[in-house]
Parts: C-alpha cells; structure tokens; sequence
C-alpha cells in the first residue's frame, strides 16, 4: 500500500432509495468486494446478508445472560434461606423452591435483557465517538433519508481511482472519497 | 384482511400514517419539535404549573420525613392507605407503554409504531412515582437498602418468601428493562438529532447520547435482533410486574384480597389504566404539535378498542369476585362482599362501578370511539375509576376484617392528598420534559413504516 492510500478509509456512493442501495451492494460483492459497509436510515431487509454478514452472537450472549441471571437469582435464594440464614417456622422445608420462582424469573429476565443491550451495543463497537465516515459532509442525510455504500481501503481489491468509477457505474448519486485523520 | 375490506358497506381503512409523507418530512416534523420549535407559551404555563406541584410533593415529603407517617391517614388496622393505593394505580399505568412497545411489536401491529416512544416514556416516569409511594411508606426510607440482599455485618438477608421482597425485585427490573428498551429505540433518532442540530451544545449532547451510532448495516442486524430479544423479554415481565403486585394482596389472608382472579385481573386493569393514560396524553400533544399526521384518529379508536375490551375483562374480575364469595360460604368474605355494597365506603365502590363498566360501555359505539372530546372525557374517568379499585380493595378489605373488636376507619389528611397530586405533578412536568428534549415519536420505525407504505402501493398496482 502507498502513501496516499493509508490516509484514505475508503470510498462511498450515495443512493436515494433502499431498493437502489441493495441493488448496488450485491453487484459490489459480484464484483468481488469483501469490505463493504452499507449505512441506511432505517433497517433495510437483506441489507446485512448483502454486505456479508449472516451471523449475530447476540442471541447467544442473551441465553447465556439469562440462565446466568436465573441461576444467580436461585442460587442466591438458596444459599440465604436455606444455608446463611435460616429460619425455622413451624418446621416448614428451608428450601420451599416454588416461593423463589418470581425472585429468579425476575433475575433471568434482568441478565438477560441486561447481556442483550450491553452486548448489542460492545459487539457494535458503541460508544464510538470518532468513526471516518463521519467525515464525509453529506453522511449527515445518512439519518434522515439518504444510503450509502462504502468500499473501505482495507480491501485487497481497492484502488481510488478503480473504485470510484466501480461507484459511479452502479449509479450512485455521489461518490465520496472517506478520509481518515488518525 | 381483503374478505373484511371488500363486504359492503364497509370502509376502506384509514392509513396509519397521514399520505405524501417521505423519509425526510417525517424525520423534519418529529425532530423539529425537539430541535427548532421556540418553546411556546402554553408549554412555559404548563412546565410551570407542574413544576410547582413537584414542590408540593418536595414539601409533602420533606414533612414526612420530619414527622414521619403519622402524618397521613394511616392508622391500625388500615396500614396501607394512599401510599398502597397510589403506588399500585402508577405502576399499572405504566404497563400499557410496555404492552405497546414489545406486545404489539411482537405481534407485528403497525399502529405502534407513532405511540410506542412516548408510551415508553410514560411507563418510565409512572415506575418513577410509583416507586417513590413503597420507599417513603417504610416509614426509615434511608434504611430502604435494607430490602436489597448485601452482605450486612448484622447478617441478616431478606425475607424471600414475602411477596414484598418479589415486589423490589419485579418493580425493580422493570423499571431496568423498561429504560433499556427506550434507550436502545431512541439509539437512531439520537444520532439522526445529532447530525441535525444547528447549535453546538446539541450536537455535543446528542453526539454523546446516540454513542457514535452510524446506521451501518451490521449495526442494525444486532440492533433489531437486541430489540426483538428485549420485546419478547419484556412481553412476559409485564405481565410477571402486576401479577407479583396483586401477590401483594393475593398472598395475605384477608377477606377480599385472598383470590386467584387478583394476578389476571390486576394485568387487564393495569393495562386498561394505561391505556387511559395514553388517550390523556396523546389526545393533547398531538393537537399541541401538530401531529395528528402520525397519531391519526384510527389510532386513537384501537387504543378506545383495547380499553373496551380490557375493561370487560375487568368487568368480570369484580363479578368473580362477587360470586367466589358467596360460593365459597366463607362468612368473612360473604360479609366484605356486602360490606362493599352496604358498607361505609359504599359509595366508592359504586362510584367506581359508574367510572369502570358503565361508562366505557359508550365504547361499543364507533361515534364515540371517534369523537376526540369524549375519548379524552372517558380517558380520565377511566383513570379515576382504576384509582378508586385500588382504594376499594386496600382500604374495604383492612377496616372491617375478622374481628369487630379490630375495625377501624380510614380517611385521607392533607398531606396524602398533597402527595398524591404532587406525583401528578412529577408525572407530567416529566412528560413535558420529554416532549421538548427527545422525539416523542420514534423517527426511524416512522421512516421504516414510508417505507412499507410505499411498497404496499406498489404492489396494489
């Protein structure tokens, strides 16, 4: 990689409908594109498994948040009435399960809802005060109502001029060069 | 849908969304509210007023907590008074923002999708108020803690079998999840109101708030899987917050209170107080900010629908309760049966029989259900009536239980009415808050659903 490559994030197209982002993102990884990023307003359908993306761990981290919180909330139960504090009334089991079950239904919805949000949120790298392509002037419709579609430098396929004109050929409105200042 | 639009007679339905609007007029109308829009007079009056009333509520609890709980009407045998009766009517208020945001997410009902934000909003700062009426009933409210399990070097831990300590654990989550999931919907307008604000300050706290949050592809994959995730979490701990409530009630052995109906019963009225509280908030925003585009009148008649069907299982939860205590044969609950009818708070319970069932039986009529006045009239008597239940079961049930020799009676004092309006007060100088500093309704659910509008035309072509 040269010089003037390695101040550059990469290139971006603008589009005016989702049907026309979608369109232009499959013909960008026909093309043989492997870093693309595509940035909407609005969650578009089959956007993610067009740039390449088909698999979230954050089902997983849900489950394992709430048989965690679950398991924490019985186990707690558990140990306070049955083990550190207990309390004989009228000889009744120390370990009387079915009066747990609101505390540990609480504590599995807790961690689980707790894993869903914090891991959505780390997996998506947020908070992320600096990204490049908040560098690109017109990035700021990319929240009201225009996508974009960004080929990044990293690419083994990029080249500036190369794939700008790539852009141009699938139409997009403007083409944008991503500059990176770190 | 295509068999009941096509039988005569019938009318084409209402849009959910007023026609012509595009991705950039909804985000422009919305986010104008927060960003641009000077703030009026209206909206300085009304702050104002309410501001005051949080300082009725300052007083009223700064009092308390001089003079402790004798200063409301509270007395032996009726322990539980406005604070109980106050703190069940919040929290039930607030179950209707989380049936509309996961619920009716999870049923993939469109109509949700202009009311959920402040619905949201609403069930955040009802937890707010009803969360205030346990703490400061303890009577030591900084020894509140003590609920908590924490390795105390007293050693000792929490009561688990008691309802009450459910109560902590279920109103607590809650409220968590409940801002979380607000949170997580607001992520996207936050950053469409960063990359909107003229003004530096803005940019800096809506730039800080939506977390650099971008729109990428990926990001949205997880964003709707997280949010799907946290609907069906949330579907269930609603309904899981007023059962364990009504356990407040349902596991004691007083007559009255005493029932299986209470948990089923107490989510319908939960649901159908909040949904009153809806009707009262939205019908005045949306005329106030001119967005009668986005909560159209269809919507407002499903809301009068949800709240007519709501009230008939309400409806049936009292006569339950009639006929299980005169066919159970338990002397004590014939007799609070009749108490409640002949009894000296009569007059309560029939007032909220008017407020709960008669009234809302207008609801049948589709003029009613779509004239804005009478909606809004029958939204507050709705809400009335459910705090009067509230009263009826906390305060009949504990003056006259088993014994005549323990009768007692109760009656309200200034500073339980103080405390009460003041919470009023919170509730909606909060609400006033909120409609100025976020977008009331979510911006990019709003973009989304243009967008499934525009593909429906298409495809009808």
């Amino acid at each position: 990689m040269n010089e003037r490559h390695s101040q550059i994030f990469g290139v971006m197209g603008e589009f005016s409908t989702p049907e026309d982002l979608l369109a232009a993102t499959k013909k960008t990884r026909e093309a043989g594109y492997k870093h693309v990023e595509a940035y909407t307003p609005f969650p578009v359908e089959g956007l993610a498994e067009a740039v390449g993306f088909r698999w979230t761990a954050v089902p997983l981290l849900t489950l394992m948040g709430g048989v965690g919180g679950g398991l924490t909330g019985f186990g707690l139960q558990y140990w306070v009435a049955a083990i550190t504090y207990p309390m004989n009334i009228g000889g009744r089991p120390l370990n009387s399960w079915p009066a747990f079950i609101p505390v540990t239904f609480e504590l599995t919805v807790l961690g689980a809802s707790i894993f869903a949000v914090v891991g959505m949120l780390a997996l998506n790298k947020l908070p992320q005060p600096y990204h490049p392509v908040f560098n690109v002037e017109r990035f700021a419709q990319a929240s009201t109502d225009k996508f974009f579609l960004c080929i990044e430098a990293r690419d083994p396929k990029f080249d500036l001029a190369e794939t700008s004109k790539f852009l141009q050929s699938l139409k997009a409105e403007h083409v944008n060069e991503v500059k990176d200042e770190e | 849908m295509s068999v009941t639009q096509n039988l005569p007679g019938r009318h084409e339905p209402e849009p959910w969304l007023e026609p012509g609007h595009t991705y950039a007029s909804v985000t422009d109308k919305i986010s104008s509210v927060v960003l641009t829009r000077p703030l009026g007079i209206g909206w300085l009056l009304g702050f104002g007023l309410t501001f005051s009333l949080v300082m009725v509520l300052n007083l009223a609890v700064g009092w308390l907590f001089m003079r402790g709980v004798g200063i409301w009407g509270i007395n032996i045998p009726i322990g539980w008074g406005f604070a109980i009766v106050n703190f069940v009517w919040w929290i039930g208020i607030g179950h209707a923002g989380t049936l509309i945001s996961a619920i009716l997410f999870l049923l993939n009902q469109k109509w949700r999708t202009s009311i959920n934000r402040f619905a949201e909003a609403m069930t955040l700062f009802a937890v707010a108020c009803a969360g205030l009426f346990p703490l400061i009933h303890t009577g030591r409210p900084w020894m509140a803690y003590y609920m908590f399990p924490y390795p105390s070097t007293m050693g000792i831990w929490p009561q688990f079998r008691s309802p009450l300590i459910w109560d902590v654990f279920a109103v607590s989550t809650y409220g968590t999840v409940s801002l979380m999931f607000w949170f997580v919907g607001l992520l996207p307008d936050l950053a469409t109101l960063r990359d909107r604000a003229k003004s530096r300050w803005q940019q800096v706290i809506f730039g800080a708030l939506s977390m650099g949050w971008r729109g990428s592809a990926r990001h949205w994959h997880r964003y709707q899987s997280a949010y799907l995730l946290l609907a069906g979490l949330a579907t269930p701990l609603v309904l899981s917050v007023h059962t364990v409530v009504s356990f407040d009630f349902a596991v004691g052995i007083v007559p009255g209170w005493h029932t299986t109906i209470f948990p089923p019963y107490f989510v319908a009225g939960a649901i159908y107080s909040g949904f009153a509280m809806v009707l009262t908030l939205a019908i005045p925003m949306r005329k106030a900010y001119g967005l009668e585009g986005f909560i159209t009148l269809r919507h407002l008649e499903q809301m009068a629908k949800v709240m007519l069907a709501t009230g008939l299982i309400v409806a049936y939860g009292y006569f339950i309760e009639f006929f299980m205590a005169f066919y159970s044969g338990n002397k004590f609950d014939v007799f609070l049966a009749k108490q409640r009818l002949h009894g000296p708070y009569s007059h309560f319970y029939f007032a909220l029989i008017l407020c709960n069932i008669l009234t809302p039986q207008l609801l049948w009529f589709r003029k009613v259900r779509r004239n804005i006045p009478a909606l809004f009239v029958m939204s507050l008597i709705i809400n009335l009536g459910m705090w009067l239940e509230r009263f009826v079961i906390v305060v009949i049930s504990l003056t006259r239980d088993f014994m005549p020799s323990a009768w007692g009676r109760y009656s309200a004092t200034f500073w339980d009415y103080a405390t009460f309006v003041g919470t009023l007060g919170l509730f909606t100088m909060l609400i006033f808050l909120f409609v100025r500093g976020l977008p009331a309704i979510a911006i990019s659910e709003m973009r989304e659903l243009v967008h499934q509008d525009s593909h429906g035309n298409e495809g009808h072509k």
